[in-house]
């Protein structure tokens, strides 16, 4: 045998051997043909997406009729769109609750009402915050995987004695407020070190900041970007950039980490507070093991008491697209996920409340973040708000950004900022109503 | 002879299927997707020109619009300058010259999203390599990233890194400049600017309107970059540009027929641009055969 046939022949044995076991790994991963297989995108990557696929993995083993491909995908939400409007969309998207009205009016649902009363995941098994997030026009779209609800994390060490328990620390924004001089630090040539609080960090909520001073970016079907609330809620906002000054605030963000890393602003000791979600504790207990913190409900205005305990939700949605070919098959993978060990499981795993109206004691002992049942409470407070039910959200939620933004570098007051805002909002609103409502 | 057509084509005949698939049909789609309301899930509805009137009283595309000619008028004279400068330095004799060549050419092959997650560190406010240069020598450092007066401007600068392409081109056009025509300006005492005044510059002129016409385009289409270092156009807007609400329109806000009609008005925008710059370049730009 001359030394190109051995090359040829060990190149051979080892693309074969390679084919086998990769072959073996995807054929594991796949159906055996007797079974159904669904196809569910989700967009979690990572130990996320790895805790899911661990649920995929558990309803596989229980099913010997339906087999879940599990295909953990980014931009899930613009694949899923293209794939539906393909007439190809997956069996299962995993998107962002946020999304759930847009799709449903762009009928790209399927609608889960009677699968779910059927199946007896109606309103009473969730929290109802929550459950209203899953539901539009009185249908109901979209079920939960996880859901969060938003405090204000504090570190003890960052702030005076007096205010370093959650029993003591200040109630309300005013008491929020005069923080500012007890707790931040400039250098002598006036650059901030240390912040007590920062409206616009982590800057993902800037449409609702007038919700926690009792108003909203929708009032039923007219935009109120610019109504007392909202205009009271950028005035609050416009006090901490005059206290800390436009550039210095500018130049001390330039400075900040990403959240999932050490060097994010609350781990790294730049600011004192931060609005956050329940799976702050997971990253702190990643990045900065050890850390002490506390989470307390989002401070209220002196004058309205009856605004306390409110916090904004977000929520991780599972719906079948319009088109999928298997929804009867979908569907009993979602109500799989519904369980309650199930979504304990997964939600403890994410670091996540539980939307689910009846939570084990286990739950809340075993859970990853101490304050738990902090959040669980403010899930189920009154006060608690999601997204305004419109399809425009994304349009509202970045005409505030830009306003929140124009307002904290000092370019607008915080009337004409929101004034401008709402006169784009209204063109956009109108056009929506004209070409997607009412079509 | 027929049958040399047959042959020809059926070789052809997957650039030919590509073409019509992949761009034909999508470019004529979405001019007549630019007369309707079209969200992708639902199917088109035609509203005559209510797209094209929305967007001459829309002040975001303005704004946008405003950002991506001021983004052209920076980026593509000062790439222009560079990318010259940069030739001719690498055109000179000197040992190793090949070496310099290739490493004046490889920033342009990073990826732009590396690119821009890289710059975000180098223009960092507070612990940017840029700001630290300027922090030892004595002057005070602008937010790049965070100040909306400054945001255009950071990368306006970031579009250098990318000028090893035309400086190639640049490069290869100086040395098709006849050896005798700067003996010439010796003989008549030409110092080096003379020298780059009447001789190099008109007779890479023509290679210049090239190179100007193509970073016009790709400048109009500016996307990646602002798209990983300033989400949303943050801050205010500063950075928004018309690639940027043309994606937003078409992927967030599931208004395909708007952003179709943003995408045709960049393409008038466009031809108007190079229209104008081939019209100016008649008075001075020099051809070998004129």
């Amino acid at each position: 045998m001359t030394t190109k046939m051995t090359l040829g022949a060990v190149a051979v044995a080892v693309i074969a051997v390679s084919a086998a076991i990769l072959g073996e790994k995807a054929v594991s991963r796949q159906d055996r043909t007797d079974r159904v297989t669904v196809i569910y995108w989700e967009k979690w990557t990572g130990s996320e997406g790895e805790e899911m696929r661990k649920v995929v993995n558990a309803f596989n083993a229980s099913q010997d009729r339906i087999f879940v491909k599990f295909l953990s995908i980014s931009g899930v939400d613009s694949k899923t769109r293209l794939a539906t409007a393909g007439g190809n969309p997956p069996d299962i998207a995993g998107v962002w609750g946020d999304q759930v009205v847009q799709f449903a009016d762009a009928k790209a649902l399927t609608d889960l009402t009677d699968m779910a009363t059927e199946a007896g995941l109606t309103k009473d098994y969730y929290i109802p915050a929550f459950w209203e997030g899953y539901t539009y026009k009185g249908r109901l779209w979209a079920l939960p995987s996880t859901p969060a609800s938003i405090a204000l994390h504090v570190r003890p060490d960052l702030v005076p004695p007096d205010v370093a328990t959650p029993e003591t620390f200040p109630k309300t924004f005013e008491g929020l407020d005069a923080l500012i001089k007890r707790v931040s630090k400039q250098g002598p040539n006036g650059k901030l070190l240390l912040a007590s609080f920062l409206p616009s960090n982590p800057g993902w909520w800037n449409w609702a900041w007038g919700i926690y001073f009792g108003g909203n970016i929708m009032n039923g079907d007219k935009v109120t970007l610019n109504s007392k609330e909202n205009l009271r809620a950028f005035e609050w906002i416009a006090k901490y950039t005059k206290a800390y000054g436009s550039k210095e605030v500018q130049s001390f963000q330039g400075g900040f980490g990403n959240f999932a890393s050490p060097q994010d602003p609350f781990m790294s000791g730049k600011v004192a507070t931060e609005m956050n979600g329940v799976w702050k504790a997971n990253y702190i207990n990643v990045y900065k093991p050890g850390l002490k913190w506390f989470a307390v409900p989002m401070p209220y205005p002196a004058d309205h008491p009856e605004l306390k305990d409110h916090s904004n939700l977000s929520q991780d949605v599972l719906c079948i697209p319009r088109g999928a070919k298997h929804v009867k098959e979908a569907f009993e993978f979602i109500r799989f996920v519904q369980r309650q060990d199930v979504m304990e499981g997964l939600c403890s795993a994410h670091g996540k409340n539980s939307p689910l109206a009846k939570v084990s004691e286990h739950f809340f002992e075993t859970h990853p973040n101490k304050y738990i049942r902090l959040f669980d409470r403010l899930a189920r407070s009154p006060n608690a708000f999601n997204i305004p039910k419109v399809g425009i959200f994304p349009q509202l939620s970045n005409e505030m950004s830009v306003a929140f933004q124009e307002v904290n570098s000092e370019q607008k007051t915080p009337k004409q900022a929101l004034d401008d805002a709402q006169k784009r909002a209204e063109v956009i609103w109108k056009t929506y109503q004209e070409q997607v409502l009412n079509q | 002879m027929k049958r040399d057509l047959r042959v020809g084509l059926l070789f052809a005949l997957p650039w030919i299927l590509g073409f019509c698939i992949f761009l034909a049909y999508p470019v004529i789609a979405s001019l007549y997707y630019s007369f309707t309301s079209y969200s992708v899930l639902r199917p088109p509805k035609p509203i005559g020109l209510a797209n094209y009137q929305e967007l001459a009283g829309d002040s975001v595309f303005h704004q946008a619009l405003g950002n991506t000619l001021l983004y052209v008028a920076g980026a593509v004279p000062l790439a222009t300058i560079v990318a010259i400068a940069l030739a001719m330095l690498l055109n000179t004799k000197v040992r190793g010259m090949s070496y310099y060549r290739t490493i004046f050419f490889l920033p342009s092959l990073v990826p732009m999203v590396a690119l821009g997650t890289l710059f975000l560190w180098i223009f960092n406010g507070d612990y940017g390599l840029l700001n630290e240069a300027l922090r030892t020598g004595h002057i005070e450092p602008p937010n790049w990233l965070g100040d909306p007066s400054w945001s255009k401007w950071t990368l306006i600068l970031i579009s250098m890194w990318g000028c090893g392409q035309a400086m190639v081109i640049y490069l290869a056009g100086l040395q098709n400049v006849p050896v005798s025509l700067y003996e010439a300006a010796d003989l008549d005492g030409a110092k080096l600017w003379a020298k780059t005044r009447n001789v190099t510059l008109p007779m890479i002129s023509p290679v210049i309107l090239f190179n100007v016409i193509m970073g016009i385009i790709g400048a109009l289409q500016v996307f990646a970059v602002p798209y990983v270092m300033f989400p949303g156009g943050a801050p205010a807007r500063s950075t928004y540009f018309i690639a940027s609400y043309l994606y937003d329109n078409a992927f967030q806000y599931q208004r395909m027929g708007y952003a179709s009609a943003l995408g045709w008005v960049m393409f008038v925008i466009t031809l108007a641009l190079t229209i104008l710059a081939l019209k100016v370049s008649e008075r001075y730009v020099h051809y070998e055969t004129d």
